[in-house]
């Protein structure tokens, strides 16, 4: 790194930091959902790239509409899209578990099938409705700016905002877990199934609230992605490996394994990325996970694992 | 023999084992029939070569119905042994169309084309062994049941199972396919290894070499449905099948249950290996859209749609599933997705022991009231004939 | 009285002999001007062809996930066969399509051209999109001897008597805009990027052979991102970090959007920052939105805003079929060319035979063409020029340059 002054360096550092944090929410986004419903259900959602799309239409859709009937709300309408994704993937997901999970509750395998049909049958009804081109939301212009806290440091304003949606999320699924009458049932049925039932919780109406949750920050997290990625009836199939791996890699059941996985893989891949070139450093990354994935299969922090 | 199989048959299974060992072999038959006399005879080149495709796919379905069906290990990764097994095919086969002449416009003759554009100056390592057709034929199956064996080891020794080692396989076949892509020096990248011309000299690309493949690669998989037979009916099979149902049981019996379980998961990808590889040959290449997530998963529907637990089934599942892919992509594309994803809900919903349980539930009883009306028929003729008591069914009719 | 009946029986039965042959003849004569030459003569290897009726087939991905890229290809070939029928085909003969969706998968696309060619025996295939879906076909072309019309802008190093390739290869559509960088921008640092495949690596290695030795400039990062990778604040950082003259880019597809949004994000706009990009037609604007890529240039062969006649009525009509909305690119406009370049080649070689086709095409020029003139070189690639645009925020370019007609030069020397 010659030839470069120290205040350069600096603010690259600064920046490169952010990236980092920034790449750790966006995989955390991504994870949370899929991590509520597998942590608490034992459900693999393979749809759930689908609901990430669900989000990313609805933001489309919204900017769409408020640039022809309200141009004065065009400022503000990504919030209440992301409050509409939120709704419509959640919705949606609710139907999903009575339809297609809840029948399927003691075979889970057969869930991860059936989820995946769901999310051919959904590809192809966005296709259907929005086309096959990759669309594009118009932004507010506040949202696609940066932050300038000296000459030569850009703190992008969309990676703040997604940083932001992610602290909120979390914030709010650990005090719906552990400060909630949901949140005990919860977690009194991730223990013993058997037993929260014969106390008197209602376990299907559990399972139906978490996975509509699950399905619903999904959407939230599609509705964030567009300041950062595509619009397309595939899109949602992009986020969908490193997804698994997060999750994967920070152990069943843990939602804390979940945040450190992503802490841990958004920093190697950030800082092999800046080091090395991007392919590489991403079979790099890759390859590390699977290779600690080998010595220690049950991931990053597994409470135990069931049986 | 026969009672081990009908353990693993099905639910009905164990009440009559003789007629169900006789239904599955009468079942293999039809397939026979089918595959050695109907198709050859009936479909032109283009077609046949197409069913030959398709029942490269089923060395994967029976795999899967193996460990899966039987053994209750998911894996969504078995594209990557169908690729390993395909790739090690490929590269023996590149190597010998790149021969220094035919390659003479390269910058390095005699290396394959795509090192050439990735400015490599010589074979790297790895590939030189793949000279040898008796290396590159011993390597199709052992290099898959090398990694089948290390992942099979370092999970299932530590109890990982169910759907977290799904997930795991299906990340392991998403990283193989960007490992793939991304050392295009070595692999051909994204295009895939293309432009497979001889096998020791034979050309594959005419009519009748691939006839003659079709009949190697049908020969094979029957074998490969009788090597399932075999295993399933020693004692290893009623373990797998005990395993699946009461894992703890197993292991406080005294059997080591992982060891079972690498071992069926290793047999299941030699099997998708020696699929890949036929496949290598017929196609004429391989690329890495066969090792990532979506043709592994696509493979367990075939299993699914033939019904998990059925060898058999599992060849007509592929062979339906195919078919009608191919059909419904030519007459409506738009739906093709829809019915995939209905077929994907249909088996776990509507019929799980997808078709053996379709013709276990139905089929069967269909065919017994055709066999009954036909048989009443040809007596009802005699009867005309030659007068005597009155058929028997007719004497049982309840009165209204 | 009865003689005279005979006389006139006698007449009109001779009347009748002498005539029939010239009525014969006559009709025949009428038939074969409605319908040109007669088939046997146009088409001695057992094509699809009546004295009515041609037959191609067109290949494309109709599902999957290159059905986002390959629609506008499929819609522009219909549109050219549409107008060729509307005039009066090929050779007197209506062009019928059998359509094949090769639904992004490459097996699939080699399985359906091997069903167009040997089953179909269609006298031409319009199709292929990527790379490896080419790749693919290719050998299936060469064994059963077909036509493939291929329209997309590649890496090059590749030439057969059975593909007419439409589209730019490498060398064309690199080396007059780096000139132009060079000369209108003054650049001298160069910042290659590209998603990892074929073309982009290919076409990356020309571009620094022409920076290094050519323009005596430096490369001073040149990196590869998978493809569908969503994450580029690393690279962003690098980029800030170098101060590059210019960004070069070639990345392509889901990846496009999320790397022009996150620059856009991080400060890199056109005011500060010069790219330029080969991969970025209107298509892909579309999904990026014009606003998040403003003031980026792009060097094509074809803009949707060029100024002359051929495009304007082309733009027109192609609006009428499809839809005021629609949207035409680099690679629409070279499928387009494909339908019209084969019309000419066949009247030329006056027969539908592949190879009296292929030895025909070398040297037709087609002054109709939307982008100006293309004429085929002897390599099957055309000679065509390049154009520079600059985005702006509707989703269209403004077109700044416009290079001479360039050589097709698939195999470049001192480039590989």
């Amino acid at each position: 790194m010659g030839g470069y002054s120290l205040g350069e360096l600096k603010s690259i550092l600064v920046m490169q930091g952010f990236n980092g944090l920034s790449l750790f929410c966006v995989l955390l986004l991504m994870a949370l959902g899929l991590a509520i419903i597998f942590g608490q259900m034992g459900v693999i959602n393979m749809a759930h790239g689908e609901f990430l799309t669900i989000g990313a239409y609805t933001t489309y859709v919204l900017s769409t509409a408020s640039a022809r009937y309200a141009p004065w709300f065009h400022t503000y309408y990504f919030f209440f899209a992301v409050a509409a994704s939120f709704a419509i993937a959640a919705a949606i997901g609710y139907g999903v578990e009575i339809f297609l999970i809840r029948p399927l509750y003691r075979r889970p395998l057969d869930t991860l099938l059936a989820t995946w049909g769901l999310s051919l049958i959904m590809q192809q009804a966005f296709r259907s409705t929005f086309g096959a081109k990759e669309v594009s939301a118009t932004l507010p212009d506040w949202l696609m700016g940066s932050v300038k806290p000296t000459e030569n440091i850009d703190i992008p304003i969309n990676g703040m905002f997604v940083m932001g949606l992610t602290i909120v999320l979390t914030a709010s699924i650990v005090l719906l877990l552990y400060r909630s009458r949901w949140g005990l049932s919860v977690r009194a049925t991730t223990q013993n199934r058997e037993m929260a039932g014969a106390v008197g919780i209602d376990t299907r109406k559990v399972d139906r609230l978490t996975f509509a949750l699950g399905c619903g920050f999904a959407g939230v997290a599609g509705a964030a992605f567009t300041t950062i990625g595509s619009t397309g009836p595939t899109s949602g199939s992009l986020y969908i490996v490193d997804t698994f791996l997060v999750v994967v890699f920070g152990g069943a059941q843990s939602l804390i394994g979940t945040i450190a996985s992503a802490f841990t893989i958004a920093q190697a891949q950030s800082t092999t990325e800046f080091f090395l070139t991007g392919s590489v450093a991403k079979v790099l990354t890759l390859s590390a996970v699977i290779i600690i994935l080998m010595l220690r299969p049950q991931g990053l922090m597994a409470l135990k694992v069931r049986r | 023999m026969s009672q081990a199989i009908n353990g693993a048959g099905g639910v009905d299974g164990a009440t009559n084992g003789a007629a169900n060992a006789r239904r599955q072999l009468m079942a293999i038959g039809v397939l026979a029939f089918l595959v050695f006399l109907v198709f050859p005879a009936l479909l032109d080149p283009f077609r046949l070569g197409m069913v030959g495709k398709y029942l490269t796919y089923a060395f994967v379905a029976l795999g899967l119905v193996l460990c899966w069906g039987h053994g209750g290990i998911l894996s969504l990764g078995q594209g990557v042994f169908f690729g390993l097994g395909g790739y090690c095919m490929a590269m023996f086969l590149k190597l010998e169309a790149s021969d220094p002449i035919s390659t003479a416009i390269q910058s390095t003759p005699g290396i394959p084309d795509f090192m050439d554009w990735n400015q490599l100056t010589q074979l790297p390592l790895f590939w030189r062994p793949f000279r040898s057709l008796a290396f590159s034929l011993l390597a199709v199956p052992a290099v898959p049941c090398l990694l089948a064996l290390i992942i099979g080891v370092a999970m299932f020794k530590r109890r990982v199972g169910g759907v977290y080692f799904a997930i795991i396989t299906q990340a392991i076949a998403a990283i193989l396919s960007i490992l793939i892509i991304g050392r295009q020096g070595w692999t051909g990248g994204v295009n895939g290894i293309t432009d497979l011309k001889t096998l020791h000299g034979w050309d594959l690309r005419t009519d009748h070499a691939r006839r003659i493949l079709y009949f190697v690669n049908a020969l094979l998989l029957f074998g490969a449905i009788a090597l399932g037979r075999w295993v399933l009916g020693t004692k290893l099979g009623r373990l797998l099948v005990a395993m699946r149902d009461k894992e703890e049981r197993v292991r406080f019996s005294g059997y080591d249950v992982a060891n079972v379980k690498v071992f069926v998961f290793v047999l299941a990808a030699a099997l998708s290996a020696v699929g890949g590889a036929m496949f290598t040959l017929q196609v004429g290449f391989m690329s890495p859209s066969f090792v990532g997530i979506v043709p592994s998963i696509e493979m367990v529907v075939f299993a699914a749609v033939g019904g998990r637990e059925s060898l058999v089934g599992a060849v007509y599942g592929t062979l339906l599933v195919n078919w009608s892919k191919t059909y419904f992509s030519e007459k409506f594309p738009q739906l093709w997705l829809v019915l995939m994803g209905a077929l994907f809900i249909g088996v776990v919903k509507v019929f799980p022991r997808g078709l053996a349980g379709l013709y276990e539930s139905h089929g069967r009883a269909w065919l017994a009231a055709v066999r009954e009306r036909l048989g009443r028929l040809l007596s009802g003729e005699g009867r005309r004939i030659t007068p005597g008591p009155p058929a028997p069914a007719s004497v049982e009719r309840p009165e209204p | 009285m009865k003689r005279r009946t005979s006389r006139t029986r006698a007449f009109l039965f001779w009347t009748l002999v002498v005539s029939s042959p010239l009525l014969f003849f006559f009709f025949f004569a009428l038939a074969a001007a409605s319908a040109g030459p007669p088939t046997p003569q146009v088409n001695t290897t057992g094509l699809t062809v009546t004295d009515t009726e041609v037959t191609v087939g067109q290949l494309h991905s109709a599902t999957g996930t290159m059905a986002i890229s390959e629609t506008g290809s499929i819609q522009a070939e219909r549109l050219a066969i549409d107008q060729i029928n509307a005039k009066g085909g090929v050779l007197g003969r209506k062009i019928k399509i059998i359509q094949e969706d090769g639904a992004s998968d490459w097996p699939t696309f080699a399985e359906k051209a091997k069903k167009l060619l040997a089953n179909d025996k269609v006298a031409a295939v319009f199709g292929c999109w990527t790379s490896a879906s080419r790749k693919a076909v290719l050998p299936v072309f060469e064994h059963e001897n077909g036509m493939l019309y291929y329209p997309t802008f590649y890496e090059g190093l590749e030439q057969s008597k059975n593909v007419i390739y439409t589209g730019q290869e490498a060398t064309q559509q690199i080396l007059a805009g780096l000139d132009w960088l060079a000369k209108e921008k003054k650049a001298k640092t160069f910042y290659l990027i590209g998603s990892d495949y074929i073309w982009p690596r290919t076409s990356n290695k020309i571009a620094r052979k022409h920076i290094e030795n050519v323009l005596h400039g430096t490369v001073v990062g040149e990196e590869y991102y998978p493809l569908g990778h969503t994450q580029f604040g690393s690279l962003i950082n690098k980029i800030k970090l170098k101060k590059p003259d210019v960004v070069y880019a070639i990345i392509v597809g889901g990846s496009n959007v999320s790397f022009y949004k996150q620059l856009k994000a991080a400060g890199v706009t056109a005011d500060k920052q010069t790219l330029l990009t080969i991969s970025v037609t209107e298509d892909e604007l579309l999904g990026i939105g014009g606003e998040n890529m403003v003031g980026f240039y792009a060097a094509m062969k074809y803009f949707q805003s060029l100024d002359n006649g051929n495009n304007k009525g082309f733009v027109t009509e192609f609006k009428n079929k499809y839809g005021a909305k629609s949207v035409i690119g680099d690679v629409t406009q070279a499928a387009y060319l494909g339908p019209w370049l084969w019309k000419a080649a066949v009247e030329k070689a006056g027969s539908f035979d592949v190879d009296k086709v292929a030895a025909a095409s070398p040297g037709i020029e087609l002054k109709t063409a939307p982008e100006g003139y293309v004429k085929v070189h002897k390599n099957h690639h055309l000679w065509s020029k390049l154009r520079i645009g600059k985005v702006r925020a509707d989703g269209q370019y403004d077109v700044l340059y416009e290079s001479s007609l360039i050589e097709p030069n698939p195999f470049p020397k001192g480039y590989q």
